[in-house]
């Protein structure tokens, strides 16, 4: 099983709950704003613990059973709603800010991601699309074991959010990282996600 | 123009605010992040102490320096003890006073730049490997670093118009301790020395001035999300 999760937060009046078994591919949270995706993917990447449950990524225990392993170990390949590149390094340092030893894919990623040209600017500079393709190139990287992708479209026109979409696929089918997707847009839950979960 | 001694004073007023900057910036910054970053029993009231000197009469400050500092006090006797050395009357005490005088403006300036840095962007460069120790110093740091410089800019303008701890501390020694408010202090005591008042007042003034501009300019740059320095 690519994810394993079981896991219950009370966020203010909200109870966020879910129960998951996914195998490989894509899986797409799907649902309306305000049921607590975007904090399920914070409690899969690290930066939210839940009151309790279990959270395992391929087999390997991330939370529960006495783990609480820290995000910077999780291995997670996080794309935010925004892109949030770090504003005073230029997209170069960005893509590398991530990458451990040599980093061996970097022609391969920025290729099919069409951001060769972008190096050497500054993120403010940057469209929402080419922003949130640096921010997909940065996640992948950091060599991640899986991919969480909080509404990664959202901000963008439809001519970009074809270009996000195909690099997604891209990520699926070629690189073959088990994802998680949240989304409230049922075209893309369907065209992205090997399988929907509706919450 | 002004002559030697009074050059003099001025450049003693630059040393002892400089001093007194530097020592204090790593300390305000410490104290800014932990009262910007972390939760901890108690935390209101170490925020209130840090910020007793701005509103305690600054001769109250001095004269709790010198209890501390003193032959018979805990800092005076250790410093005596150790290293032979004592801060009553001499340039390093005016400095003592001046950093504690300033810590507070330094740290409200610090906190509020510290405070101000995205903590998504923190949790992102988490998730991509980075331990909170590179997040500090490759995130927090850099982004904070114009606020913080212009907290430091406002407490060097706040150490060298020091007056009240100052005197009460190390006392009005020429040469050694007279910084440029405590010269105006002296000459205003003594008759027709207008002309000597006025000049000191004059740098006294342009220094301050100069110091609150490059303060704004820096706190401008921080607002506008800059961080490229």
């Amino acid at each position: 099983m690519s994810f394993e999760i079981d896991i219950e937060k009370r966020l203010g009046d909200t109870q966020v709950s879910l129960t998951l078994e996914a195998g490989d591919g894509a899986t797409v949270l799907f649902g309306p704003s305000g049921v607590g995706k975007s904090s399920i993917l914070n409690m899969v990447a690290g930066l939210l613990r839940p009151d309790r449950g279990r959270i395992a990524v391929d087999g390997e225990t991330l939370f529960g059973d006495g783990f609480d392993v820290p995000p910077d170990r999780r291995k997670a390949g996080y794309v935010f709603q925004e892109a949030r590149l770090f504003p005073h390094m230029r997209v170069r340092a960005n893509l590398l800010y991530g990458v451990r030893g040599e980093a061996e894919r970097f022609e391969d990623i920025i290729g099919f991601l069409g951001i060769g040209r972008l190096l050497d600017r500054w993120p403010r500079t940057l469209s929402g699309g080419e922003a949130q393709r640096v921010a997909i190139g940065r996640a992948l990287l950091s060599q991640p074991r899986f991919l969480l992708l909080d509404e990664p479209l959202s901000s963008l026109d439809r001519a970009r959010r074809e270009e996000i979409m195909l690099a997604i696929e891209h990520v699926r089918d070629v690189l073959k990282l088990p994802i998680l997707m949240v989304t409230h847009d049922p075209e893309e839950a369907e065209r992205i996600g090997n399988r929907v979960v509706r919450m | 123009m002004l002559d030697a001694t009074e050059w003099g004073i001025v450049a003693l007023s630059l040393k002892v605010g400089g001093v007194a900057m530097l020592v204090t910036l790593p300390v305000a910054f410490a104290l800014a992040w932990l009262l910007a970053r972390v939760r901890f029993p108690g935390k209101v009231v170490v925020d209130a102490a840090i910020h007793l000197p701005l509103v305690v009469p600054p001769v109250v400050t001095g004269w709790l320096l010198l209890l501390a500092f003193g032959p018979n006090g805990p800092i005076g006797a250790w410093l005596q003890d150790w290293f032979g050395v004592t801060v009553l009357f001499r340039w390093t005490g005016a400095a003592i006073a001046a950093g504690v005088m300033a810590l507070p403006l330094m740290v409200r300036a610090m906190r509020i730049s510290i405070e101000a840095v995205d903590r998504r962007l923190e949790n992102a460069a988490r998730t991509l490997g980075a331990g909170p120790w590179r997040v500090f110093w490759t995130l927090t740091l850099p982004l904070s670093t114009p606020g913080v410089l212009a907290g430091a800019v406002l407490g060097f303008a706040r150490s060298i118009g020091e007056f009240g701890a100052t005197i009460t501390f190390v006392s009005n020694v020429p040469g050694e301790t007279q910084t440029l408010p405590l010269a105006i202090y002296s000459a205003l005591q003594q008759p027709g020395a207008d002309a000597l008042v006025w000049r000191l007042s004059c740098v006294s003034v342009g220094l301050s001035l100069i110091a609150l501009i490059a303060s704004e300019l820096l706190t401008r740059r921080a607002g506008r999300g800059l961080h490229v320095l």
